[in-house]
């Protein structure tokens, strides 16, 4: 086990140097200079160079990539150009935030998913079997900005109950666990929960169903197995597809909540991207793109290493 | 339940599947008892009702899907009676069952160990640690080797021979006085199957066990069975002593069957020495079901079915034609 982790550990480095050289490209391959939006419109060709030079942008771009690396190693990933403030200290602080409303969007659709998979598989053809298929059919075909803001026209709007943006008293800076902040955070996350749960149920119904065909749940039945004990072989054979799926769900909640976080102003990363691409901040555009794609490996890892360790039939060699 | 009575008792058991577009009459009233100790071999081809009879002595057809007439005791208990808890709790301790493909039949992801301790805790207040002791005794007694380390293991882990000793374990685990055996040596190879059988045959003897046992090769029956009983399209159309049944069978599609398998024995391949195919179990004819694949058979064999006549002590066939082709 702890061979195949340190080994998929070492997949995972030339799929971060991939990364890493595309982020720092991502300045130099946009038209115009990462300086022009910074420098006065009247700056004479010298202060131009002095400029380019204080930045390192006059030295060959192998150069720059190693320089920058060093710097992003040691967790300095340049200056926003719009706030002034340190990237790490924007993109940390989107990060969480977003972490948050992902894992309680995962957390929520994973218990529906479950919920509504394990009643779809166990009792196929059944109206409750239908009704969750065309819930889950639901979740992963409505576009979920839409439904957000639907959601916000009823609950906000119409009825008033939860507030329709951002992400409470603290702003983007302070997330507490009291309800001044979760009320915030309902929204939001419910609407995004809608899409892990449908594939999560979908995938649990299939497997659900595929599991009970099996003749080891005759056998289980066949040494005297209750209806209830049967079930937990059910779970336990479903689990690690199931952590796997929700994994993924997660990575890709991470990355793919632009839509929604900018509905709600949910002070994320995907916010941030929005707000860095619509002021052409670039070093906060690079470390967040950075970060983000960095979790992503990451989390593919994480969710390799616990499937390998859940699933005995995977080898471990 | 007095010590004369049969320790199983089927009595014009039949089975229909009722799920698909026609029903399939899979089992058309069978009629077998068993004694105390007794090891019975079903015998028959592939499609002829031997494992959903054997599947009912558990109650295991699906509900909704299935119709059961007839009845079945077991121990003394009505087995198609049962339902709920008292199934759940005569299943695995008065009756357990071998399936065919232990890789199939045990649960991937749980340890063999764990497997046979759920058996028992399921059935008695054993603590944990006296589980595994009961565990480990049984891998033992199915002389499984390196027993301690093979409580450990997945069941993918494990060669063929040593999952279905491990299935064996399991099915003995709550001390059952019947054992229900479906093709256990089928998915083996030869000679893993004749010490698979022979391990069967000694568990028997010392256990005291009831067994039945499906398999659809006359061999693995010779081996191992005290009784025959030969089933085609779901009824017995021939039953007797092991050693009658070979060198003196009466119904014609025991004759086949026993010359086809010395077909196997000289060519090494499967030759089919009856000729034509099974009946189609949704639409049985009137008469005698292998009539249509019967070389003696006659006219009055389509007119109805025959009835069960003894040849001999112990000895009985379904065949309007016994004494004619006795005389011939
Ligand atoms: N659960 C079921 N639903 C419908 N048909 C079944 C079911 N189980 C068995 N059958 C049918 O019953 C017939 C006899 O099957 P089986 O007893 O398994 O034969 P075998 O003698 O090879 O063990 C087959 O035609 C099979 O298709
Ligand atoms: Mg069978």
């Amino acid at each position: 086990m702890l061979i195949y982790t340190l080994k998929r550990l070492l997949y995972v480095l030339p799929v971060a140097f991939g990364v890493s050289v595309v982020c720092f490209l991502l300045v130099h391959i946009t038209p115009g200079d990462p300086l022009t939006a910074v420098m006065p419109i009247d700056a004479s060709a010298e202060q131009q160079a002095a400029m380019r030079a204080a930045y390192g942008f006059d030295k060959p771009l192998p150069v720059q990539y190693v320089i920058w690396l060093g710097k992003v190693m040691i967790g300095d990933l340049g200056t926003s150009i719009a706030s002034g403030r340190a990237v790490l200290t924007e993109v940390s602080r989107a990060v969480s935030n977003t972490l948050i409303l992902s894992a309680v969007a995962t957390a929520i659709g994973f218990f529906f998913g479950c919920l509504f998979g394990f009643v779809a598989g166990y009792y196929r053809g059944s109206p409750v079997d239908r009704l969750a298929s065309a819930l889950s059919v639901l979740g992963v075909s409505v576009p979920h900005y839409w439904l957000g803001m639907v959601l916000v026209i009823i609950f906000s709007v119409q009825l008033n109950w939860l507030p329709a943006t951002g992400a409470g008293p603290g702003g983007s800076a302070d997330w507490a666990w009291n309800w001044d902040h979760i009320r915030h955070l309902i929204l939001p996350a419910i609407t995004m929960s809608v899409i892990p749960m449908g594939v999560i149920a979908r995938t649990i119904r299939a497997l659900v169903a595929e599991i009970l065909s099996q003749e080891f749940i005759q056998a289980l039945a066949a040494k005297g197995m209750t209806d209830r004990g049967i079930f937990r072989h059910v779970v336990k054979n479903t689990a690690p597809t199931a952590l796997a799926v929700m994994g993924l769900q997660l990575g890709y909640l991470l990355g793919g909540s632009i839509l929604i976080e900018t509905v709600f102003s949910w002070p994320g990363t995907g916010f941030l991207l929005n707000a860095a691409i619509f002021q052409r901040d670039l070093p906060l555009l690079q470390g967040t793109i950075l970060v983000l794609a960095m979790f992503f490996v990451l989390l593919n890892l994480l969710v390799d290493v616990l499937q390998t360790a859940l699933d005995p039939r995977i080898q471990r060699s | 339940m007095n010590d004369a009575a049969p320790m199983i008792d089927i009595r014009d058991l039949t089975v229909t599947f009722t799920g698909g577009r026609k029903p399939v009459h899979a089992v058309n009233g069978v009629t077998l008892s068993v004694q105390r100790g007794e090891v019975v071999a079903l015998l028959g081809e592939s499609g002829s009702g031997k494992s959903v009879t054997l599947r009912s002595l558990l109650n295991m057809h699906p509900k909704h899907r299935s119709r059961l007439n007839g009845s079945v005791i077991a121990a003394g208990q009505d087995v198609l009676k049962l339902s709920g808890r008292a199934l759940a709790d005569y299943r695995g301790r008065v009756a357990s069952m071998i399936f065919q493909e232990p890789l199939l039949a045990l649960d991937p992801v749980y340890t063999v160990g764990a497997q046979i301790v759920e058996a028992i805790r399921r059935h008695e207040k054993a603590t944990l640690a006296v589980a595994q002791a009961r565990a480990l005794a049984l891998l033992q007694k199915v002389r499984i080797p390196s027993p301690e380390r093979r409580l450990q293991a997945f069941p993918h882990e494990m060669s063929g021979g040593m999952r279905q000793r491990a299935m064996i374990a399991l099915a003995l685990a709550c001390n059952p006085q019947i054992l229900l055996a479906d093709e256990p040596t089928t998915a083996l190879d030869a000679t893993v199957q004749i010490q698979i059988l022979l391990l069967l045959r000694e568990l028997q003897r010392e256990l005291g066990l009831t067994v039945i046992l499906v398999t659809h090769d006359i061999g693995v029956a010779v081996e191992v069975a005290d009784r025959v009983a030969v089933m085609y399209a779901g009824r017995i159309v021939e039953t007797g002593p092991v050693r009658e049944i070979i060198r003196n069978p009466r119904h014609p599609y025991t004759q086949g069957l026993l010359a086809s398998r010395a077909h196997d024995a000289m060519s090494g391949a499967r030759l089919d020495a009856i000729p034509g195919a099974p009946p189609d179990l949704a639409a049985l004819p009137p008469g005698c079901a292998f009539a249509p694949r019967c070389r003696f058979s006659a006219a009055a064999c389509l007119a109805e079915a025959p009835g069960s006549v003894a040849v001999g002590p112990q000895h009985s066939a379904r065949c309007l034609r016994l004494a004619e082709l006795a005389a011939a």
